[in-house]
């Protein structure tokens, strides 16, 4: 497949991920996590566990987010470019 | 998708990890025997885990007003297969429960179970299904990562509506009122993990790389 269509496939995904504010969509844009455990609270139910480590804050926990996204890219970049290598050097 | 931690009754907790450690155990055994047949898959199966790296780490805004995240663990299910594709999800599901309190050790058997059981089987059942029915390979593709990826949050949908029945409506009002937060968000989140899964197919397939996989 042609890299104008990867492109134009990436385009559209980043499309579909800013719709909801192009289109200024109402919303809290909360975590659907944190809304089915609010809707499990309202049935009266208590969690009988809690996180062992929890981050200390948002900032923190957002850079463990970016953390995990940065090495995920990182590894399929160094992938991507390997195989990439070794198809040109086969030629 | 991720149950948080404390969230599942005690007795459903253990019966999810109970249902999800085989799967697990089955899939450490065919990961290592991947990588001492063919090790060159080495390559190709970091990649795969590295991808389910990125996605679960990015929560997207979706038309329901809420975020949630994809799973990325469709493309695993394609290149290794389901089976070895479980272990990479659950090394993330770990990650996440130990380092940012999002999801958890209690709820870790029926998150592994949705995300890297369940979706997993799902995306390599339709892409092989799509390739039989005659459909080009990259729709093949995009269909199997999308609805992997929905799968995932149909089964939370379920194991939440299982442990939390409604007074009044039952398993299916629970599962409608569940669904509603999972579910409907994860819609065009799911269509975007597909197309982003084609983009990184197209560019990990090379010639020599075989894209014939057992479960």
């Amino acid at each position: 497949m042609s890299a104008r269509l990867n492109w134009l496939l990436v385009g559209l995904a980043v499309l579909i991920a800013a719709a909801p504010m192009i289109l200024g969509l109402p919303g809290e844009y909360g975590g659907a996590d944190d809304r089915a455990k609010s809707a499990i609270e309202e049935t009266g139910y208590q969690p009988w566990f809690q996180s062992v480590w929890e981050p200390p804050s948002g900032e923190i926990a957002s850079m463990l987010f970016a953390l995990q996204a940065a090495l995920g890219a990182g590894v399929v970049g160094y992938v991507i470019g390997r195989l990439q290598g070794r198809r040109e050097r086969l030629k | 998708m991720h149950i948080m931690e404390g969230f599942l009754p005690a007795g459903h907790a253990l019966a999810w990890t109970a249902v999800s450690a085989p799967f697990v155990f089955v899939g450490v055994a065919r990961l290592r025997k991947v990588l001492r047949d063919r090790p060159e898959m080495r390559l190709t199966l970091a990649a795969a885990g590295a991808f389910a790296f990125v996605l679960s780490a990015l929560k997207l805004p979706s038309v329901t007003g809420s975020c949630s995240h994809p799973t990325g663990t469709g493309l695993g299910a394609m290149v290794v297969g389901p089976a070895a594709t479980t272990v990479l999800g659950t090394i993330v599901l770990l990650f996440q429960s130990l380092l940012l309190a999002h999801g958890g050790l209690t709820t870790l058997g029926a998150n592994v179970f949705s995300m890297a059981v369940a979706g997993p089987w799902i995306a390599f059942g339709v892409w092989k299904l799509a390739g039989r029915l005659g459909a080009p390979v990259g729709l093949a593709v995009f269909l199997g990562a999308a609805l992997g990826d929905l799968g995932t949050y149909v089964v939370t949908s379920a194991q939440l509506a299982l442990a939390f029945p409604d007074e009044i409506s039952g398993y299916g009002g629970a599962f409608a009122k569940f669904a509603g937060i999972f579910a409907l968000t994860q819609i065009p989140l799911a269509i975007a993990e597909g197309l982003l899964t084609v983009v990184v197919m197209n560019a990990l397939v090379g010639r020599q790389i075989k894209l014939e996989v057992r479960a």
